[in-house]
């Protein structure tokens, strides 16, 4: 476990522009930003939190014949970039799932890897170890981590069923609402104040309903909201205004 | 069950007899036992195939075609059979092959031969197909898909470099297809296994005779005109009957339920032996099946057919049709093609019949015998539809086709065929392009493109050369290709195929217990009564109810695959419809009803009611000539609106719509929708457009430049829903995502990655890449249908008027009744989240 403790605010301006699309959510006493990209910004401590990234999800298969467009790292990576731009935190903790699988580090190629290595130039990098990726090479700079503590709130990959307060991945939340006969399927953060999961930021990845039982033992009777990630802004709803 | 030809081989009207020398004795002798003299295509067929040429057969069905197309083959396997496959009949429709083999058999008893005849089909027991692999019979019935699978076998040379003969059954139907693109190349692959054999194509009347001449012929090298096959012509038959319902009832102004005219449809029915109500979509067939039985006062055995409904089903009305017990059955498109029923003598087409050919061929469902004409009734749904039945009577009459022509260059049709070959062995690039380009569908075929073909199917074909040491094929010594592993071809048998099903879900009969608990647990399981796509059922909450099997029924809830309704006694679904089938309105007919509207000379033949409408437009607004297109601007309630007519079928204006809304924006108009037919297209703003146009600030000419089609259409495609279902198709064809297979688990996080993902990542980083020009060149002739709209825009420059008008007009109120009828797939999305979170906060502010 490593802790941080909240740093007193150096500077009070945290880049206000393009901030219009951020949208605050409480966990466990911590003000946090989230942004359209699926990150998760906790401006008191200069952390940018992301989870299931899912590097090379995309050159997992090719192997077995599957040539999936191999561009999935690259796109990822820009996208992940782009939000350190715009909050630009001291710290990135990547939740866990950063790789889709042991061998996805050896597979990056050259221009993704160096890519990288430079994050580590803007921010200090964690790595928060997952299932689909267990052990981290050293050469991949950062430090590495089971669960990481956020003041009071703890940081880890797969949500704990008794824990209080924690912010976690691993479930890649979407919610679906249906309006005018149509199906409006999104990533999204689900929460109620204690726990929040957040949605998965890979190009690649694939979503679990929110009203799906995985997510019934760590929200019961449904008590919690959503948070959903539009082209434009994040809307947040009540379990109850979405469909299954 | 009879089928088309074989058993309805009418006597000739010149009774028999007559000198017949030029076919051999034993068929001469069976059709004079039989009673019968062989038709003159029959003979002219032998004839040609005789000489050694391939044969293109155009006849109306029960013209004895495929009785034709066989007797080269009989006579050449009286005395020579058992040496291997001989004969390949191809036909598209799995569900005859069984038939025409058991049809050929009689013949093939009757004359005494010696010959074995088999189907292979997807049905076929693995244990018989095996067999056939070793010990083929002389004539083999199968499917497109099944050849390609043939050809994809180490032993395809040995098994197939017998072969002396193919015959392609609904020709007109399996080219204009990607399966049709498919057997192309398989045809190319069969002249390089076989180079002598020949080939006959069985064809109904289509447009463009040459193009499926050449389709039938192996193409040259050389870059003039087409290579031909033989032609023969079967003669048309009598000109058909057709009368267009004159109703008293009112004719709606919008709509295709046709519930105005159920009681002349039965009428009809109760007057005819047997009769075949056709209609263009599921839903209509539910409907209309539904209200016939409500007036079938005489309790006549009517019947439903489409493709949704479960298979045994349809087998059960087919037999039932054959046997004569029924009076009418109410069918999809699921009836255009296939087998005939002698009884049929009354077709009736519900709803506009969109081309002209479709409604040929939908009308010689009727009375095989060719000496008599056929009988149709043609019932309009609107009043658009009126003027489109008077353009298909006209068009009918003299005969005018408006067939598709063949499907060209389908490149995810390409890499399947590329890795299919690779499965039987290995190739070399130089001579398999040189056999694909003998194919009609890739005669045009670059090398460059093919090359990024095969570069696709080794190793997935990007810039980025990540893939190289997984590749799917490796070059040996010799510059040939071999396929890296044998599970390679394994994957490719279980993947084969060009018809991409929407992602169904089975609609399981459910009953509630008694006194139960309300919940699924209270749910008593019953049959499967058929299947519909799943985003249909997605949009349904448990306790809507919907029209599905000819039954009102009450959505319980998803049980995995499984749809589960019960019975409901409520007379009307609250969710009306469902698509599937939906047919796009011909440019020749479409020409047809601009020519009509422009000249009120021709509205003689029209309704009162008609012709008022079209009267009364003349009067308030006024009426286009045919090369013109008219745009209208009013207002209504806070809105205003501008409606314009190019009749280029919903899709292309569906697409127009996307596209002048992006436009009317830039122009500052603030459109706020669109609503969109097959005639005309609404578009709505918050600004008086009569008043921008008037003033100047708004030119109709700029709007609808072609220019659109630049960056507008760039932009759009970027984020269109069409798009992305357009492109998985081509993806799941080409080989790079897996289809679906049945009872993989649909909830919690896939391991695949979705079509959609991948289109994004790979549109941002590749866009020259060969699937998302695939997917481009089939949206534009599907979905988007740019070559229409490319038509039109070129067809109204500077032939553009504007009408502004105080109000709405005649010719505009079908369009606007369509408004929030019609989903937009794929556009404003966001638009619907903010309004979803935007209700929340008004019910918030509420004061109660």
């Amino acid at each position: 476990m490593t802790p941080f403790s909240r740093k007193p605010p150096t500077n009070s301006s945290s880049k206000p522009c393009g901030s219009s699309e951020l949208t605050r959510i409480r966990v466990g006493g911590l003000e946090l930003l989230a942004d359209l990209s699926g990150a998760l910004h906790a401006p008191d401590y200069r952390a940018l939190l992301v989870a299931d990234l899912h590097f090379e999800k995309g050159s997992s298969g090719a192997r077995r014949g599957a040539h999936l467009p191999p561009y999935d790292t690259r796109s990822t990576l820009k996208t992940l970039m782009e939000a350190i731009e715009r909050h630009r935190p001291e710290r990135l903790l990547a939740l866990g799932d950063s790789f889709h699988d042991r061998a996805g580090p050896e597979r990056l190629d050259e221009i993704d890897r160096a890519a990288i290595g430079t994050l580590g130039n803007a921010v200090d990098v964690m790595w928060i170890t997952g299932n689909h990726d267990p052990a981290l090479p050293a050469s991949l700079g950062g430090r590495i981590a089971a669960e990481i503590a956020l003041g009071p709130v703890m940081l880890r990959h797969e949500p704990r069923a008794g824990a209080t307060w924690e912010i976690a991945g691993h479930l890649h939340p979407v919610a679906q609402i249906t309006r005018r006969g149509r199906n409006l399927r999104r990533k999204c953060f689900i929460g109620d104040g204690g726990r929040l999961v957040m949605p998965a930021f890979g190009a690649y990845t694939g979503g679990l309903n929110v009203l799906s039982a995985p997510f019934g033992v760590l929200f019961p009777e449904r008590r919690f909201r959503v948070w959903m990630i539009g082209g434009r802004a994040i809307h947040v709803f009540p379990s109850d205004r979405i469909s299954p | 069950m009879k089928l088309s030809s074989i058993p309805t081989i009418a006597p000739s009207p010149l009774g028999g007899g007559g000198p017949q020398p030029k076919l051999p004795h034993f068929v001469r002798d069976w059709f004079t036992m039989r009673g019968w003299t062989p038709r003159q295509h029959q003979i002219d067929v032998f004839v040609k195939a005789a000489q050694g040429r391939s044969v293109l057969l155009i006849a109306p069905t029960g013209g004895g075609k495929t009785l034709a197309s066989f007797l080269p083959s009989l006579s050449e396997l009286k005395d020579n059979g058992g040496q291997g496959l001989h004969t390949l009949y191809v036909s598209p429709l799995k569900a005859l092959a069984v038939d025409i083999a058991r049809n050929l058999e009689h013949p093939v008893r009757e004359m005494g031969l010696d010959i074995s005849v088999e189907t292979r089909t997807g049905d076929t027991p693995p244990a018989k197909r095996q067999r056939q692999r070793h010990r083929p019979p002389d004539i083999l019935i199968t499917t497109p898909e099944q050849v390609a699978l043939l050809i994809s076998m180490a032993e395809a040379p040995r098994l197939l470099g017998t072969l002396r003969r193919v015959i392609i059954d609904e020709l007109h139907a399996l080219a204009a297809s990607k399966r049709g693109a498919l057997l192309s190349l398989g045809l190319a692959r069969l002249q390089t296994l076989a180079p002598d054999h020949r080939r006959i194509g069985l064809s109904a009347t289509v447009a463009d005779v040459n193009a499926l001449r050449a389709w039938i012929e192996p193409q040259s090298d050389d870059e003039g005109a087409d290579e031909l096959a033989a032609l023969v012509e079967g003669g048309g038959g009598a000109t058909p009957e057709i009368a267009i319902l004159d109703t008293d009832q009112r004719i709606p102004w919008a709509g295709h339920s046709a519930r105005h005219s159920i009681g002349d449809i039965y009428w009809a029915i109760e007057r005819a032996r047997m009769a075949l109500v056709f209609v263009n979509t599921r839903s209509q067939a539910e409907t209309i099946f539904q209200q016939l039985w409500m007036v079938n006062e005489a309790g006549l055995p009517i019947a439903l057919h489409h493709g949704s409904l479960d298979a045994t089903q349809r087998r059960k009305v087919e037999a039932a049709m054959a046997a004569g017990t029924l009076r009418a059955v109410v069918s999809t498109s699921t009836l255009d093609l296939g087998i005939d029923w002698g009884e049929v003598d009354l077709v009736i087409n519900v709803g506009a019949p969109k081309g002209s050919s479709r409604i040929l061929q939908r009308i010689g469902r009727a009375n095989h015998r060719l000496e008599e004409p056929s009988r149709a009734l043609l019932v309009p749904a609107n009043r658009f539809e009126v003027l489109e039945c008077e353009a298909a009577r006209a068009a009918v009459i003299e005969g005018a086709q408006d067939t598709e022509g063949p499907a060209e260059l389908k490149l995810d049709v390409l890499c399947q065929h590329i890795l299919g070959v690779a499965g039987a062995g290995p190739f070399h690039p130089d001579a398999l392009h040189a056999e694909v380009k003998r194919s009609f569908a890739y005669r045009r075929l670059e090398r460059a493109l093919f090359d990024k073909a095969v570069a696709f199917v080794s190793t997935g074909g990007y810039a980025l050369k990540g893939y190289d040491r997984y590749a799917k094929l490796r070059p040996l010594a010799d510059g040939r290709l071999r396929l890296a592993h044998p599970r390679l071809a394994q994957h490719y048998r279980l993947n084969v195929g060009t018809i991409v099903a929407a992602e169904m879900v089975k609609v399981r009969l459910v009953r509630r217990r008694r006194g139960g608990l309300e919940g699924t647990s209270a749910l008593v399981g019953g049959r499967v009564l058929g299947e519909v796509e799943e985003w249909f059922i997605e949009q349904l909450k448990p306790g809507d109810t919907f029209l599905f099997a000819g039954e009102v029924l009450r959505f319980e809830g998803l049980d995995g695959l499984n749809a589960m309704a019960s019975r409901s006694s409520a007379s009307d679904p609250m969710v009306p419809s469902y698509l599937g089938g939906r047919f796009p309105l011909s440019t020749y007919i479409a020409g047809r009803v601009r020519a009509m509207l422009a000249d009120p000379a021709s509205w003689g033949h029209l309704p009162p009611q008609v012709r008022d409408w079209l009267s009364v437009q003349r009067w308030k607004s006024r009426l286009p000539r045919q090369e013109e297109m008219l745009v209208e601007t009013f207002p209504r309630g806070s809105r205003h609106y501008l409606v314009c007519y190019p009749f280029e079928g919903r899709l292309a204006h569906q697409t127009l719509g996307m596209l002048v809304t992006r436009r009317l924006e830039r122009m500052g108009a603030q459109p706020m929708g669109f609503a969109a037919s097959d005639y005309a297209l609404s578009v709505w703003a918050v600004r008086d457009l009569s008043l921008m146009i008037g003033t100047g600030r708004l030119s109709l000419q700029e709007l609808f430049d072609q220019d659109m089609l630049g960056d507008d259409l760039e932009a759009w495609l970027e984020e269109s829903h069409l798009m992305k279902r357009t492109f998985r198709n081509v993806a799941i064809i080409a080989g790079l995502i897996e289809r679906r297979s049945p009872g993989q688990e649909k909830t919690g996080r896939q391991t695949t990655v979705s079509s959609d993902l991948i289109y994004d990542v790979l549109r941002s980083h590749e866009p020259d890449h060969i699937l998302l020009k695939a997917a481009f060149d089939d949206a534009a002739t599907g979905l988007i249908d740019l070559g229409r709209l490319a038509q039109l825009l070129a067809r109204i420059r500077g032939r553009i008027i504007h009408q502004p008008l105080d109000a709405v007009s005649p010719l505009a109120v079908p369009v606007m009744l369509e408004i929030g009828r019609e989903p937009v797939y794929g556009e404003a999305d966001d638009a619907l989240l903010e309004e979803a979170a935007n209700e929340l906060i008004v019910e918030a502010m509420r004061l109660i």
